[in-house]
Formats: structure tokens, C-alpha cells, sequence
């Protein structure tokens, strides 16, 4: 069943095109990835998807319901979950005080000027953490955590949302790399235990090729190329423009790795 | 209108112009670099006139020569640099690691200290300068006389400009400061001297109000009073032209000198407004200025400056709390009647500081005008008790009302900005709101305001009021501090620690900020109509700059990073000021000394001292 | 507690010396007996200093005089007790409670903006205290808002002004520009001129207004917007600072020239003193020419405020010198500080002070002190006046019927 379905995305930047007619869809449970060398309008894509963009045409349709052009918020409430590139999250607050606040706001209780913040929906937030590994550190200000932690907890506020898409702009950017591989099974296991739709956006081969149940090659705005790991790997092209022999062979390694 | 009118009107416009951008590319330059909103500006401004106004006449003795009057201006700016270098080193250099506004705050006591500085040094009388030898006259221009020293600063504005743009194109100090303007952390990065570029920029941007104080002499009279009236319409060029842009600056002193010329001849009234009405408009269409660019994001997550942690109330909190609140109700019954004066005000500016702390430290929103709630609501309780005949009961709850509804009006434009420019915003709507009290003075009595506003009967003496003040304040300010540990509260720290996430997570940033503003406004509203009871009185002061910034110093002395740090701000300010005012004219001075001391032995303020003594504990 | 803060004040007074030099100068007099009746005087010493300077040093002269020569009600020495105002309405309320309650005085003096003035006025009529409110010069302080307890000493904006349009009788300067600061003041003044100077010039019409805001005047805008009405005179009320800025510009555009101008207090040293050797020539002023004094007791007064503090007098310096002597003939006559019978002895109160007969008119209590009226003159490098005439504020009250209608009470 398709949950995200992207059709003929345009955008131009000035005379750049970032965008154009990128299509392509996603069904609960799977994993995309979307690669491509640098400024080839992934983030774009990406930004077109979780609202902080509006396309010069085209549709974006989450489960049937047309949400182009919609902000942010807005693509949040039809269950859309986001982490960034750089971690976003409360520094002033708790680790367990970032999804508390994330539920409130799913909850829409974001206006209640009585109820206590700290005491509200804790016990979901320390489920949350726990689905991400996270719960020994719910007390601990998040501005203390290692980076790789603060990548779980950003999880687990995307997860608050009860998202049905979770989109991820280079979740693993930053991190070590065996933190990186940690934290990819970790999001493909909650992905594809709750049957949760996943878009990312990454630099790293061995994430992608690990990973993602389909890739999505761009180049120059434009989709080059889209299949299975296998497929990818296989096509010529995009060996040519884009992964060369040396990526080639660090996508079979990464094969090997995560399933042998 | 002939022609030859409207040359000599517009060239009027530009010789302000040209005087206005000088001082102005100083503060622009400066809060490029150090990010500082340096209030001293103006008084760097003042001493430039007043250097020159001594240096200059005693030059003129040896040889009445043009050259000699410019050799004179020029070291009045140099001078104003040097004064600048030191206000660097001395205070600016200690505060660069304390948030930004504890900056602004530190300067604020400069000017203070200066002022009073001045009035000891040059005599309270103002001193007009010489007139510049060679042009003294009048030029004909067709058909209409025009100052000769005029058409020279008309000159000298833009020569100022380009030779900025060479310092800034052609040298390495230069290319730094444009580094820094547009990525501060760059700078840092790259290895530069830090202190160095600092201290340099400092001198440059202090000499060049120097420069621009000392051109002014053979225009205007040195007085103690210039530094304040020049300050916010430098404040007002840079932001409408957008902070750190000399060009932007230039172009908006043009655009506003020519704005006065013809605007006076339409709204001879207009001349209090007309600078803040431009202000607003422009931030409303162009949120970042006509040059400016927007603020870089941060390239790394750094810790907002506000309420941090939002713990419960510990035994000694509460200890702490009961007593002031027990003391609060026990004046009237131990204090005389002078100390139950004083008290009443204290509440009442607790709780205005502790509603604008609600904006700021929680919700990351810098108000430089959140008197105008205040003064709103003050004016709604009493016009409603002296034109509308209401009792003093109906005026309190009309109060909060007023000041809400107006907080909402501004506020749909101000949370549509961020940073100094929202700053800036409320600090025009303020003004706007002043202008009106202060010119509408059929209804609001005008400067003069209104008299009579006094408590309903059984109020009337001042113990009772005592406790219906104490009652709507302490109830108030619970009630706020409820709403900061509720998930209201939760949502306005969330947005201000980071807005992407906040809207990725469902939150409609702008919507709930407005709120706030209005919440607060309401607040603000309340503490304006008590006050107004107390006085008996409405003006248009209540309003004003001033007091703003005295609601600012109070939540900043208290702390913006602990909750209920407003508070122990606002007893703390007002009982410094009521000790100094007695003892001496020069009590400015030693208000404003006392704020560098604080600012410097507590930069967290007194709530973050006391929380740290609380954490070692 | 007042004890203990007042001990407080004296620590840090002494810790602060130097700065603060002319903290709690008491006027104490030797020869005068037992408790000083106190009078609480607050003023804008801070922000407005040029002026309010001269007239404490005044008052102090004339309150060592009155203690040495027995003080007053019978003889207790007279003694003020001075603080700052803050120069806003909401600091002076609380600094005038501070003096009525802690300090204990009598009654309370002072005050400089007319905003100020106008919200002690009414502090004092809510709490029944007398206020002599010495330099505050709007109406309203003796007519709209006037009130039991309020009195009022220096000619107030409508009498300067009329003294302006009467001494421009027989004009027939007839198109008018006005030029005033957009405060209270300045407004009022420019109302009062505009209803007083067609009985004085018949058909005279006002063809120019502008409103520059106090101390931010854009003289060059200003001057060329009045000039482009083409009056025939101007009526000033510009002053300090901005006054400066206005005349220098208005010389060298040429505004002045051939037209008449009446102006509001140029003439007092305060604000002639800086004007300098730009002082324009046949302005007719308000104003005070200390230096033509030359008998009787105000040359004494002269001489003596020039021997002690070294500076020649102000008009603040003579307000305050006739501030104390009439506040000493009221205590000398009342013979009590009860409030009520103060007020009662004030209504009518005739003083003789440096300046004359001073009567305190009942029906608005408004002080008959006049002012000098003149014609600007420039001796040597400074300003000064000529053709001076004394004009006795009695002759340039409201009407009867007038302050009636205005006065609710």
C-alpha cells in the first residue's frame, strides 16, 4: 500500500533547478533512501516533503490526502516524524523533557496553562526512550549526552508523534561509525516492527546499501535511477556518475555486513 | 511650493541626514561585530560635543582658520575613540562570555554614569560651540539662503561612507569586521585576534560618534540632554536600515531626513512619531531592514540565554518565598507609611518585571517596550475613573483587559520577527503608543495626563490599597508562574530553544508567541492600572523609553534564567533607587555605577547567583 | 525606622563624598530656637540642574537670612530639606510622600515640569497638604485642575504669553508663524497666543505652526517651513537647547530678518547666556535683567547671591529667593503648620519680597509675581535687554469669570 507518494516535484532556486519532476513513492514499512553527490537536490526534495519548502509544482500525497505546500506543523499532525541533519532539540530541557514535550504537542495540549509540564505524559516519554535505548538518561539535560545520543532521543520526539513517515535528513552525519550502524538497525527495526514509512537522505554508502529497501539516485534535480540496493548497485549509470568502483565496492561490503 | 523651496527643504533633509548617518555607522559597525546593542552610543555622541566645545574655542584662540576648527573636531573624535577603547577594555572585554543583553544592560549603566559625569565636569548650562570660521554664511541657492556649514555635511556624509567602504574593501582589519558582521564564530575559528578587532572596532565605532557630536557644534549647544535624543534615532537608522549595514544605514538616514523636512510641513505634530511610524512600517514589509540580512543560523546548538532549568520549589525556595510574601502583608503593620509607599511599588513592579521576564527569559522574546502594556493599561484605569466615572474596581479589571487587547495588536506584527529587530518593533510600537498618549490630548491630557485617579473609598488609605496591591500581585505573579511550569510554558522554552523543531513537532511557533505577548500585555496591564491607583495619576512617562528599559534592568539584575530572579530584580532596582535619589543629585551616577557592579559580580544576575549557591550547596 | 534609615543615609552619604557634595544641606540657622518647621522642596535638580540649581542656592541664601534674623513663627528656625523629583510624575509622588511622612514636613514646595506638577498637585489634595508649586508653568495647575491646596508662585504660561501680545499692541504685524516644543507647554503657549493676540492686533492670523519635539529640534527643517509661510511675525516658545540650535539657523537662513518676533522666556539668563553673541536683535522677551537692578533690596539680594556662590544670579536663583521669603510670611502669619490654616492664610497672602508686593490671589491662588518684559539687545559678545519694564503679574491674571468657570471646586 503507498503511503508517500511524490509526483512531478519542480523547484527552481533563482536559475537553478533543485527540482525536477522527481517522483517516486513509499509504502508503510519501508525503507528510501535518497543519495546523490552534493547539490543534487536531495535536501531540497527532502524539505519539499516535510513542508519547510514549497514546490513550484507538483503533489505531495500522504496516504491519500494531498499535502503540498502544507507547513511543517501541519505535515507533523497527518503523521510525519523529522530529524535533522544537525540534532534539533530543547537544550534547556531534560532528555525525557524533549518527548514529554513532543507529546504534548501531538496531544494538542500545547495551550494548557494549569497542567504541570514535568509530570505530563512521562511515563509515554520513558516508554519512547526505551524503544530507543534510551531511557537510563531520562533525567540527564540533553545538552549532555554524546551526540549519537542525542540522535536516539531526536528519534524518539519524532516518534511521539506516532508518525506513519518518519523523514531523516542524514540521521547518521556526525556520528562514529559504529554509532551510525547502531542507530540505522535500530531506526530500519522500529521502521519496519511498526510498519512506519522511512525517507532518508544519506552521505554514507554503508548506511544506505545496508539499509534501505530502495534507493533513489539524484543528480541535477533529477532522478536518475531507482530500484532495490541490487538494482542500484547494478546500474551503470549511476556507477558512472555517481558511486565510481571504489563505492561500488564499499556497497557490497556493507551488503555483506549487515546480512552475513 | 516653489522649486527653489523644496531644493532648499530637501537639502535641509540631507544635512541632517548626513549628521544622523555618521553616528549611526558607529553603531552599526559595533553591533556588527561585538553584537552588543550599545546604549552608550549616544553618549560617546554627547562627549563629542561637549570635547569639542572645549577644544575647539581654545584652538580658534591661536589661529580663527578653518583648518584649525577641523583639527579640532578630529581630535574631539579621537578622544571619543580613545574613551571607547577604554569602555572596551574596562567592562565590555569582562562581559563578551554573559549573554548579549547583560551587554546591553552594562552600557545602559555607562550611560547613566556619563550623564552625570558630564553635568559635574561641563556644568548643567548648555555651551554652544563656535561657529565653524570660513562658514559662517549663507549661500544662495535659487533664491533661498542656505547655510554654508550645511552644504559641507552634506559632503562629509558620504565622504565618511566611502571612506568606510575603502577601510572596509581595502584593508585587513576591514575584511575582518565584515567577516564578523556576517559570521562571528568565523572569526573565532579562523585564529583571528579576537580582542584586538574588538578593541578596534570599538574606537572606530565611538570615534565616529565623536566625529558626529563634534560636527554638530557649530549647529546645536552641547547639553546633557543630547545623548538620549540622539540615541534612538540612531537606533532607529540602524535597524531600518539593517544592523551592521553601513550602506543600509546611509540610505535609511537619508530616507528619514527627508521624511522630517516634508513631513513637518504637512503634521507639524508629526515630529515625535514620524521616525518610529517609518521604523515599524519598514520591519513590518522588510523584517531584516533594507540592507540587512538575516541573523545566521547558529552553526551549533548553543544554550539559549533565558529560563534553563524549571525545578519545583525546594524547602528553601519556599522558605524563602512564605517570608517575602509574609513581609509583603506585614509592612502596613510594622512600616511606616513612607516603607508601605515603597512596598506597594515593589509589587506592582514585581509583577510588570516579572510578566516581561515571561517574554524574555521564557520565551526568548526581548521586548524594548514593554512599558507600553503597562502605561495602557494604566491609562485605561484612569480614563475609565476620571471621563468614564467608573469606580476604581470595574478600572482594575478593565486594566489587564486593555493592556492584553493592545499587546495582541502589536503583537500580531512582533512575533513575526526575531532578535534585535522584534526588539526594535516593540520599542516602535511603544513610541507609537507614547505619541499618542502624549499628543491626544483631548482625551489623554497630553503630557500633563490626567489627575485624580485615585481607590475607591474603602481603599483609599494606603495600608488597604497595600493589601489590594499585594493581593492582585502575588495572586498574578503565582498565576504567570504557574503558566511557566505548565506545558504553555513548556511550548514558549521549546520554540525559543530551537523553532525548527518546535514546528516539526506540530507547534504553531507564532500563534503561541502571540499569546504569550498578549498574556504578558495583560499582565503588564494589571501592574500599570494598580500603579496608576497608587500615584493618583496617569502621564504619558509610564509609557516611555525609560521605564522599559527600567522594567529591562530589573529582570536582567534579577536573573532572566530563573523564574521568580524578576522579582528580587524589581525589590532590588527600586530600593537602589530609592536610596540614591535622596542622597545626591548625581544619584544616575551611582545608579549606574551599582548596575556594572551587579552586572559584573553577578552576570547571571542575583536568581543565577542564588542558584548556583543553591547547586554548590 | 526613621532613625534607622536615616542612619543609613548618613553612611552612604559619607561613603559617597565628593559626588555627593550637596546631598542633605540643611539650611540651619544659630540664632534662631527650638524645632525647625520643615518644608519638603522637590525639584528636577538632576535633568534640570540649570535651573534648578540657582534657585536652591537661593533658597539657601534666604533662609540663612531668615534664621539669623530670628527664624520664623515666633522663632523656630526655617528649614527645607530639598530632594530630587526624578523629573517624572510617578518618582515625585513617592519622593513627596517620602518628605511628608519620614521628614516630617509641613508642607510641600518645588517642582519643575508642569507634569510633576500637576500630579503632586494632586497627591497634595488627596492627602490635604499644602503644595506651593513654584515653577510649573501650565494653566491647568490653577484653572482646570486646580485645587484647595495648591498654590501656584511664578506668572503662569498664559500670563508670560500675555504679556507678549499686550507689549505687540499697535503692531500691525498681522500674519503670524508660531514655533513652540511639542509638550504641553509649548501647546498651551501657542493656544494662549493664538486667542490673545487678535485683541491685541486686530485681524492678526496665524499662517505657520511647527512643533518640534523638545531637545530633538531639526532646526534646519524647521527654519525653512516657517520661512516658507511668509509671516510677518513669529511667536517663540522654543528654548535651551533647541533654542540655540533655532536662532543660529535662523540667522544665517535670514529668518529673523525684518520680521517681529515675540518670544517666551529668552530673555532670563538661563536661556539668553548660551544664545552668546548670536542673540538676535529686537526680539521683545520675557525675561529677567539683573544687572539694571540697581537699589533697593533685590540689588541686595543681587549682590549677595554674587558674593556667595560666585556666579551671577538666575531667574531660578530670584524664584527662589521669593519662594522663601513669601513661604516664611506664610508660616510667620498662619502661625501654625496645621494644613487647613495654612491654606486659609495663603488665600490672599500679600509678601513683600525683592520683587514687590507678591499676593497670592484666592479665587485661583495663583502668585501675582510678575516678570520683565524687553527688547533683546546684543552688548559686546552676550545678549541683554532694553526698554525693560517690570510687568506685575497682577495686571495679566485670568479673568474672574474665567477662572470660575474653570475651577470646579
Amino acid at each position: 500500500m503507498t503511503l508517500l507518494s511524490v509526483e512531478r516535484l519542480n523547484k527552481k532556486f533563482g536559475g537553478v533547478v533543485a527540482a525536477n519532476d522527481v517522483t517516486f513513492a513509499l509504502a508503510a514499512g519501508e525503507m528510501l533512501a535518497i543519495i546523490g553527490p552534493n547539490g543534487a537536490g536531495k535536501s531540497t526534495t527532502f524539505n519539499m516533503v516535510g513542508g519547510q519548502l514549497r514546490p513550484d509544482t507538483g503533489r505531495v500525497v500522504l496516504a491519500g490526502q494531498d499535502i503540498t505546500g502544507q507547513p511543517p506543523r501541519q505535515i507533523c499532525r497527518m503523521g510525519v516524524g523529522r530529524t535533522f541533519q544537525v540534532a534539533q532539540t530543547f537544550l534547556s530541557m531534560s532528555v525525557a523533557g524533549n518527548v514529554q514535550m513532543a507529546l504534548i504537542a501531538h496531544h494538542g495540549r500545547t495551550r494548557d496553562v494549569v497542567a504541570d509540564a514535568a509530570a505530563l505524559y512521562r511515563a509515554e516519554a520513558l516508554a519512547l526512550l526505551a524503544r530507543v535505548g534510551m531511557d537510563g538518561e531520562a533525567d540527564r539535560p540533553i545538552g549532555e549526552l554524546a551526540y549519537g545520543d542525542v540522535k536516539r532521543v531526536e528519534l524518539a520526539i519524532a516518534l511521539a508523534a506516532a508518525p506513519r513517515l518518519l523523514l531523516m535528513d542524514e540521521p547518521t552525519a556526525g556520528m562514529a561509525p559504529r554509532e551510525r550502524a547502531a542507530l540505522m538497525k535500530l531506526t530500519a527495526d522500529i521502521a519496519r516492527g511498526s510498519g512506519i514509512g522511512v525517507l532518508f537522505t544519506e552521505h554514507d554508502m554503508d548506511a544506505v546499501f545496508a539499509h534501505a529497501d530502495r534507493i533513489l539516485v539524484l543528480v541535477r534535480g533529477e532522478v536518475i535511477a531507482e530500484g532495490t540496493p541490487e538494482q542500484v548497485r547494478a546500474n551503470p549509470e549511476v556507477q558512472r556518475v555517481y558511486l565510481g568502483t571504489s563505492g561500488h565496492k564499499a556497497a557490497l561490503r556493507a551488503r555483506r555486513a549487515a546480512h552475513g | 511650493m516653489d522649486i527653489g523651496f523644496i531644493v532648499v527643504q530637501s537639502l535641509s533633509g540631507l544635512a541632517s541626514a548626513s549628521a544622523l548617518f555618521i553616528i549611526a555607522s558607529g553603531l552599526t559597525l559595533v553591533f556588527g561585530v561585538t553584537r552588543i546593542v550599545n546604549f552608550a552610543h549616544g553618549s560617546f555622541y554627547m562627549l563629542g560635543a561637549y570635547i569639542a566645545v572645549t577644544v575647539v574655542p581654545w584652538l580658534l584662540e591661536i589661529d580663527r582658520s578653518p583648518t584649525l576648527f577641523f583639527v579640532g573636531v578630529l581630535i574631539s573624535a579621537i578622544a571619543v575613540g580613545v574613551l571607547g577603547v577604554l569602555m572596551e577594555l574596562l567592562l565590555l572585554r569582562r562581559l563578551y562570555k554573559v549573554p548579549e543583553l547583560f551587554q546591553l544592560l552594562a552600557t545602559f549603566g555607562v550611560v547613566l554614569m556619563v550623564q552625570d559625569a558630564v553635568l559635574k565636569i561641563w556644568g548643567p548650562v548648555d555651551i554652544p560651540g563656535p561657529r565653524a570660521p570660513g562658514l559662517r554664511h549663507g549661500v544662495e541657492i535659487l533664491g533661498q539662503r542656505f547655510p554654508a556649514y550645511e552644504l559641507f555635511l552634506i559632503v562629509i556624509g558620504p565622504a565618511v561612507l566611502g571612506l568606510l567602504w575603502l577601510l572596509m574593501h581595502r584593508t585587513r582589519f576591514g575584511i575582518l569586521i565584515r567577516a564578523a558582521t556576517r559570521d562571528r564564530e568565523m572569526v573565532g575559528a579562523l585564529g583571528v585576534n579576537q580582542a584586538m578587532l574588538f578593541t578596534g572596532t570599538l574606537f572606530l565605532g565611538a570615534a565616529l560618534a565623536g566625529l558626529g557630536g563634534a560636527l554638530q557644534i557649530p549647529r546645536v549647544s552641547a547639553s546633557s540632554q543630547m545623548d538620549l535624543s540622539i540615541i534612538t534615532e540612531a537606533f532607529v537608522v540602524t535597524v531600518i536600515g539593517g544592523m551592521g549595514s553601513v550602506p543600509g544605514a546611509f540610505l535609511a538616514a537619508v530616507l528619514i531626513g527627508q521624511l522630517q523636512a516634508f513631513g513637518v510641513l504637512v503634521f507639524p505634530k508629526i515630529t515625535l512619531v514620524l521616525v518610529f511610524l517609518l521604523m515599524a512600517v519598514v520591519l513590518v514589509v522588510k523584517p531584516w531592514g533594507l540592507l540587512g540580512r538575516p541573523e545566521a543560523a547558529a552553526g551549533r546548538a548553543a544554550l539559549p540565554e533565558g529560563i534553563l532549568s524549571i525545578r519545583a520549589f525546594g524547602v528553601p525556595e519556599r522558605i524563602i518565598a512564605g517570608l517575602a510574601i509574609a513581609a509583603m502583608l506585614a509592612v502596613p503593620v510594622f512600616g511606616d507609611t513612607y516603607m508601605v509607599k515603597v512596598a506597594t511599588e515593589v509589587l506592582i513592579f514585581a509583577l510588570a518585571a516579572f510578566s516581561l521576564n515571561f517574554l524574555v527569559g521564557n520565551g526568548g522574546i526581548v521586548s524594548f517596550g514593554h512599558a507600553a502594556y503597562f502605561g495602557l493599561g494604566a491609562y485605561a484605569a484612569g480614563l475609565l475613573v476620571t471621563k468614564g466615572g467608573l469606580p476604581m474596581e470595574p478600572a482594575l479589571v478593565a486594566a489587564p483587559i486593555a493592556g492584553a487587547a493592545f499587546a495582541a495588536l502589536f503583537g500580531f506584527f512582533v512575533v513575526r520577527l526575531s532578535g534585535i529587530y522584534l526588539a526594535m518593533l516593540t520599542l516602535a510600537f511603544a513610541q507609537i503608543a507614547y505619541a499618542v498618549c502624549f499628543q491626544w490630548v483631548e482625551v489623554t491630557g497630553g503630557d500633563n495626563g490626567v489627575v485624580g485617579v485615585w481607590p475607591s473609598a474603602w481603599a483609599s488609605s494606603r495600608h488597604v490599597y497595600h493589601y489590594v496591591v499585594a493581593i492582585c500581585a502575588i495572586l498574578a505573579i503565582i498565576a504567570l508562574r504557574r503558566v511557566v511550569y505548565a506545558p504553555f510554558g513548556a511550548t514558549l522554552r521549546a520554540a525559543r530553544d530551537s523553532e525548527q523543531r518546535a514546528d516539526a513537532i506540530g507547534i504553531d511557533v507564532r500563534t503561541h508567541r502571540w499569546l504569550a505577548f498578549t498574556l504578558a500585555g495583560g499582565a503588564a496591564g494589571l501592574a500599570g492600572g494598580l500603579y496608576a491607583f497608587s500615584k493618583g495619576s496617569i502621564d504619558p512617562t509610564l509609557l516611555a523609553i525609560p521605564l522599559s528599559v527600567d522594567f529591562l534592568a530589573m529582570i536582567l539584575l534579577g536573573g532572566i534564567q530563573t523564574v521568580m530572579g524578576a522579582v528580587a530584580g524589581a525589590a532590588a532596582f527600586h530600593t537602589i533607587k530609592d536610596i540614591f535619589m535622596p542622597l545626591t543629585d548625581f544619584w544616575r551616577f551611582l545608579l549606574g555605577a551599582s548596575i556594572i557592579a551587579l552586572v559584573l559580580i553577578f552576570p547571571r544576575g542575583l536568581g543565577g547567583a542564588f542558584a548556583a549557591l543553591r547547586g554548590r550547596a | 525606622m526613621a532613625g534607622i534609615s536615616f542612619t543609613r543615609r548618613a553612611a552612604l552619604a559619607t561613603a559617597g563624598t565628593g559626588i555627593a557634595s550637596a546631598a542633605l544641606i540643611r539650611a540651619r540657622g544659630a540664632q534662631a530656637q527650638g524645632a525647625p518647621v520643615k518644608v519638603g522642596e522637590l525639584n528636577s535638580y538632576s535633568r534640570m540642574a540649570a535651573f534648578s540649581v540657582p534657585y536652591r542656592n537661593a533658597i539657601q541664601l534666604a533662609v540663612d537670612g531668615i534664621n539669623r534674623a530670628g527664624g520664623v513663627m515666633g522663632g523656630r528656625p526655617l528649614e527645607f530639606v530639598f530632594r530630587d523629583d526624578g523629573s517624572t510624575p510617578g518618582d515625585a509622588v513617592r519622593v513627596a510622600e517620602d518628605l511628608l511622612t519620614r521628614e516630617g514636613c509641613a508642607f510641600l514646595a518645588g517642582t519643575f515640569l508642569s507634569n510633576v506638577g500637576l500630579a503632586v498637585a494632586d497627591l497634595a489634595n488627596q492627602r490635604r497638604r499644602l503644595f506651593l508649586a513654584t515653577e510649573p508653568l501650565t494653566d491647568a495647575l490653577t484653572m482646570a485642575q486646580g485645587n484647595r491646596y495648591t498654590f501656584r508662585l511664578r506668572p503662569s504660561t498664559y500670563m508670560q504669553t500675555r504679556m507678549l501680545t499686550e507689549a505687540a499692541r499697535g503692531r500691525t504685524t498681522r500674519r503670524w508663524a508660531i514655533v513652540a516644543p511639542n509638550y504641553e507647554y509649548g501647546q498651551s503657549a501657542a493656544a494662549n497666543f493664538k486667542r490673545l493676540i487678535t485683541a491685541s492686533i486686530p485681524g492678526a492670523e496665524i499662517v505657520a505652526e511647527q512643533y518640534p519635539a523638545l531637545g530633538r529640534v531639526d532646526a534646519g527643517a524647521t527654519v525653512g517651513a516657517l520661512a516658507q509661510a511668509r509671516p510677518d511675525g513669529i511667536f517663540n516658545v522654543l528654548f535651551g537647547p533647541d533654542l540655540t540650535a533655532f536662532v543660529r539657523e535662523g540667522n544665517t537662513r535670514g529668518l529673523f530678518e525684518r520680521r517681529f518676533v515675540l518670544s517666551l522666556l529668552t530673555g532670563e539668563p538661563e536661556y539668553m547666556i548660551p544664545l552668546g553673541d548670536e542673540t538676535p536683535e529686537g526680539w521683545i522677551v520675557t525675561g529677567y535683567p539683573w544687572e539694571q537692578i540697581t537699589d533697593g533690596p533685590h540689588k541686595a539680594f543681587i549682590d549677595a547671591y554674587r558674593a556667595r556662590f560666585n556666579d551671577t544670579p538666575r531667574k531660578g536663583s530670584l524664584l527662589g529667593y521669593v519662594t522663601a521669603q513669601v513661604v516664611a510670611n506664610l508660616l510667620n502669619k498662619a502661625n501654625s503648620i496645621d494644613s487647613e490654616v495654612l491654606v486659609d492664610a495663603f488665600k490672599d497672602l500679600r509678601t513683600d519680597t525683592v520683587v514687590g508686593n507678591v499676593t497670592m490671589r484666592g479665587i485661583d491662588q495663583q502668585g501675582t509675581m510678575g516678570t520683565w518684559v524687553g527688547e533683546t539687545v546684543l552688548r559686546g559678545r552676550n545678549g541683554a535687554m532694553r526698554n525693560v519694564r517690570y510687568a506685575d503679574g497682577a495686571d495679566f491674571m485670568f479673568p474672574e469669570a474665567e477662572v470660575r468657570a474653570a475651577r470646579r471646586s
